[in-house]
């Protein structure tokens, strides 16, 4: 217990910073409805000429909207506007004399950075989307809870794989945002990047067949696609089991990348005495 | 100087201060053609798994997602100032000092910035454009192609509107309404397919709330010679642009409304 | 010649009272609470041409909105203000025109243009005249030292530096009556210098009337003729800035080491600030005791190792001076 002490200290510093900004989350939250209500009707359009075409039933693909804007800032869209800042301000210099791992130590504060942003919004949308909307007779276009309990028992995991593959993400982001101090230059490179490949623009069986083998095993699947079809069963059994072990094969794959690009910028950086 | 000279010596300070930074502004603009042009995609997407929706193929469909394209990234190119008017204007206090000039206010806020990265969205934009007038049977005669400008101009009237009422708002709240983006994203997000696939709460809160279906749908179907599904008279598609010049000239009296309580208040 | 007008000036702005928390804030929606904030009260004064004033008193005295008012940006609730003739908040555009105004904390600059580029665009923006903008910018340009910096960008200059440019700015387009809203703040002590003297020279040899406000009782000693002390939103004192130099600017210290013990001395005029085993501070005004009197009269009694005179600490004397008319932060 001892050990994780600080590196929960520094997710919690973090967590309780960004829930301060009520306002913004408001906003976030309303403009995600509005999105969300956006894209049901344009799904809802599309599955009334053809349904038969769709991979997946009309009900699921409205809770894959809620879920994914419920979810919104859980994804790794733009580096950790902090990192950029530590770097030219300095900061990093604090953070060597840190007697931590210094790659655990920022990716507890980019995790709580994620999940406060993410978890008041979750919550709203929870109450509007899933309780509110079938209460006024609206039930067809509600989030609804996950298929089953196995579906629920799997999203766990899921969730946690989710969480931890876009904090990995995001680290490497990071990375490469304090190497190179070019915060924008990444982040345009990545906004596309996980907005197309994660499925957060569309379920990725929605794109063309022929795109399917390479869509269902890259990185960025791990983030919405497989998490969320588990969460109403497309994906059960062995194929759910396939789905959470890729998240974590991606996970821990790029958490490696992150550590050694990580090392390696820090030793340039000691070399520099920056 | 009077003041259209005036606000394009601002646009060209504007530049000058962006030219310094010829790396960051061609990056920015490169990141924002990306973001922005993977909407069409998922668009594409759509259609190709499901084939024509509302009786509109892709490449008329394209039509009305390149033009809202289009009209928003001037917009968004021009009025920079009026988005980040309650933070970086009234909170600071730097409100002040354009009020300290002898020039209308909201002259000075608009010639703030001219974002030259929104280009990134326009570029994108005309791809589709072109690659829509390809798949899609228009005839550009230059009847179409003045109802396609006059549609354009209606359109960033419209959102350059709904960003002086975000301003106008800021006086109130001092911090910039972020809420306004579901008018500004989400307006392109629903205007960029056909407004006939929608509900009907929806349509009517887009064609008399904010007359977005107005800079939008009906020109568009102008331009594609084609009837509205739901009734609107042919007449109304070509002038229905007008309505976005008039919500401007509301959203200008609100402003001189605000103008007025900052005088009263400060901030 | 009359060149500013203040009479009965009040200024009263409405509050929202929120209780704390999320209750509090969607109470707040439902029904809100107003408090009256009294900003000003009853402030008159008047300002003839080619004077120079200063405006004194603590954070939250009512300096600020007085100057917003003056120059056009705020409206009073009630009051009669005229400056050259004109409403300032009536006609804000024509007023503004003949103004300039420094503000010591906020940049009339553009961040990422030479300085010069920023220059180009004000003579725009004021439509003065290509020849005269010329002749008033070579002018300001010699004056303010400013020719090697003209090319860089204002984030390059330093403080002291961008001050200079911002005081160019502010008077390309001559204006008769300069506001000026601490203008000193933040500068090293020469730069300091250099400001000071430039408004001097601006204010003597071009006459331009200046009103200043400042925490920095150096500036009102170096400039102001005429000093006003405003403490909560009302006029506390309005005179000439040599009675002030006579009243509390005046007091010097004396600090004495014995060679024996400190002994206790009591002397009309003299009190004794501070004592140690050795030591002694003693204040006195020379106008009443000279110096010299004072220490012949010490050391002929008392065996004494060390002596030095004193000026109070200025802080201290505005302090005082504030205690004296009773103005605090409010």
């Amino acid at each position: 217990m001892q050990e994780i002490c600080p590196y929960l200290a520094a997710f919690r510093a973090r967590f309780q910073l960004m829930l301060q900004y009520r306002a913004a989350a408001l906003a976030g939250f309303a403009t995600q409805c509005w999105w969300g209500a956006i894209r049901i009707m344009v799904f809802a359009a599309f599955y009334g000429v053809h349904a038969s075409a769709a991979p997946i039933s009309l009900a699921d693909a409205v809770t894959y909207v809620w879920l994914g804007q419920a979810l919104l800032a859980l994804l790794p869209w733009v580096a950790d506007p902090e990192i950029g800042q530590a770097v030219r301000t300095g900061g990093v210099g604090y953070d060597r004399l840190r007697p931590l791992d210094a790659y655990g130590y920022w990716f507890a504060r980019t995790l709580g950075w994620m999940l406060a942003r993410a978890l008041p919004r979750a919550a709203l949308m929870a109450l509007v989307a899933g309780i509110v909307l079938p209460l006024v007779g609206l039930g067809a276009w509600a989030w609804r809870p996950p298929s089953g309990l196995a579906a629920a028992l799997l999203f766990i995991p899921a969730f946690a794989l989710m969480t931890a593959l876009a904090a990995a993400i995001l680290m490497l982001a990071n990375v490469i945002v304090a190497a190179s101090l070019n915060e924008r230059g990444v982040n345009a490179v990545l906004t596309p990047l996980v907005i197309v490949f994660s499925g957060s623009l569309l379920p990725l069986d929605f794109f063309p067949d022929a795109m399917r083998p390479f869509l269902h095993v890259q990185p960025f699947a791990g983030l919405v696609d497989i998490p969320f079809r588990i969460y109403f069963a497309d994906l059960h059994g062995s194929a759910a089991l396939q789905g959470l072990a890729l998240q974590a094969g991606w996970t821990l794959v790029l958490v490696g990348l992150g550590r050694l690009a990580m090392e390696r910028m820090m030793r340039r950086l000691e070399m520099q005495g920056g | 100087m009077n003041g259209l000279a005036l606000y394009g010596r601002y646009v060209a300070a504007s530049l000058r201060a962006q030219a310094q930074y010829p790396a960051a502004t061609l990056m920015l603009t490169a990141g924002h053609c990306a973001a922005t042009a993977v909407e069409i995609l998922g668009v594409f997407a759509l259609f190709d798994r499901f084939g024509p929706v509302g009786g509109w193929s892709f490449g008329e469909a394209a039509v009305f997602y390149a033009l809202v394209n289009i009209a928003f990234s001037i917009a968004d190119l021009l009025t920079r100032g009026f988005e980040v008017f309650g933070t970086d204007f009234v909170r600071t206090g730097a409100f002040d000092r354009v009020l300290l000039r002898p020039r209308a206010a909201a002259l000075q806020i608009a010639g703030h910035e001219v974002r030259l990265s929104r280009l990134g969205r326009l570029a994108q934009a005309l791809a589709v454009l072109i690659v829509a007038s390809r798949l899609a049977p228009i005839d550009w005669d230059p009847a179409t192609v003045a109802i396609a400008v006059w549609t354009v101009a209606g359109g960033v009237a419209l959102f350059v509107a709904i960003l002086v009422l975000q301003a106008t708002l800021a006086v109130w709240t001092v911090e910039s309404l972020e809420i306004v983006n579901v008018l500004t994203y989400g307006g392109v997000q629903a205007a960029q397919y056909p407004f006939n696939i929608y509900a009907a709460w929806f349509r009517r809160l887009l064609t008399f709330g904010v007359p977005l279906a107005c800079v939008a749908y009906y020109p568009v179907l102008a331009i594609l010679k084609r009837s509205d599904p739901l009734g609107a008279p042919d007449w109304l598609l070509p002038i229905a642009p007008l309505a976005g010049f008039a919500f401007l000239a509301l959203s200008f009296l609100a402003w001189r409304a605000g103008m007025t309580r900052y005088a009263s208040t400060g901030s | 010649m009359l060149q500013i007008l203040v009479e009965a000036l009040a200024k009263t702005y409405r509050v929202a009272e929120r209780a704390p928390g999320l209750a509090g804030a969607v109470r707040g929606l439902v029904r809100r609470r107003w408090r009256e904030v009294h900003a000003l009260v009853d402030v008159s004064f008047s300002l003839e041409a080619g004077e120079l004033l200063a405006f004194i008193g603590p954070n939250g005295a009512g300096k600020s909105t007085t100057v917003k008012i003056l120059s056009g940006i705020l409206r009073p609730t009630s009051g009669r203000v005229e400056v050259g003739g004109l409403v300032p908040y009536e006609e804000r555009v024509k007023h503004v025109a003949r103004i300039g105004v420094v503000f010591g904390q906020r940049s009339q600059l553009w961040w990422d243009l030479p300085v010069l580029d920023g220059f180009d665009l004000l003579a725009d923006i004021y439509r003065v005249a290509p020849a005269r903008y010329r002749r008033r910018r070579d002018e300001l340009v010699a004056m303010l030292r400013l020719e090697p910096l003209l090319d860089q960008p204002v984030r390059q200059l330093s403080l002291g530096q961008r001050m200079r440019a911002e005081f160019a700015a502010a008077l390309l387009h001559d204006p008769a009556i300069l506001f000026l809203d601490e203008p000193t703040i933040g500068l090293d002590a020469p730069s300091k210098l250099a400001v000071r003297e430039f408004v001097r020279r601006l204010n003597r040899e071009q006459g331009v009337t200046v009103l200043l406000t400042t925490h920095d009782m150096h500036d009102v000693e170096a400039l102001a003729e005429r000093v006003v002390v405003i403490g909560q939103g009302r006029l506390l004192a309005d005179s000439p800035f040599a009675s002030l130099r006579a009243g509390v600017l005046a007091e010097r210290r004396l600090c004495i080491d014995f060679a024996g013990p400190a002994p206790a001395l009591e002397m009309d005029g003299v009190t004794v600030r501070a004592r140690t085993d050795r030591a002694l501070e003693l204040a006195f005004n020379p106008v009443d005791i000279p110096t010299p009197k004072l220490i012949a009269a010490i050391t002929a009694k008392h065996a004494v190792e060390d002596i030095h005179v004193d000026e109070p600490a200025i802080e201290e004397v505005i302090a005082r001076f504030y205690d004296l008319h009773d103005a605090h932060e409010a």
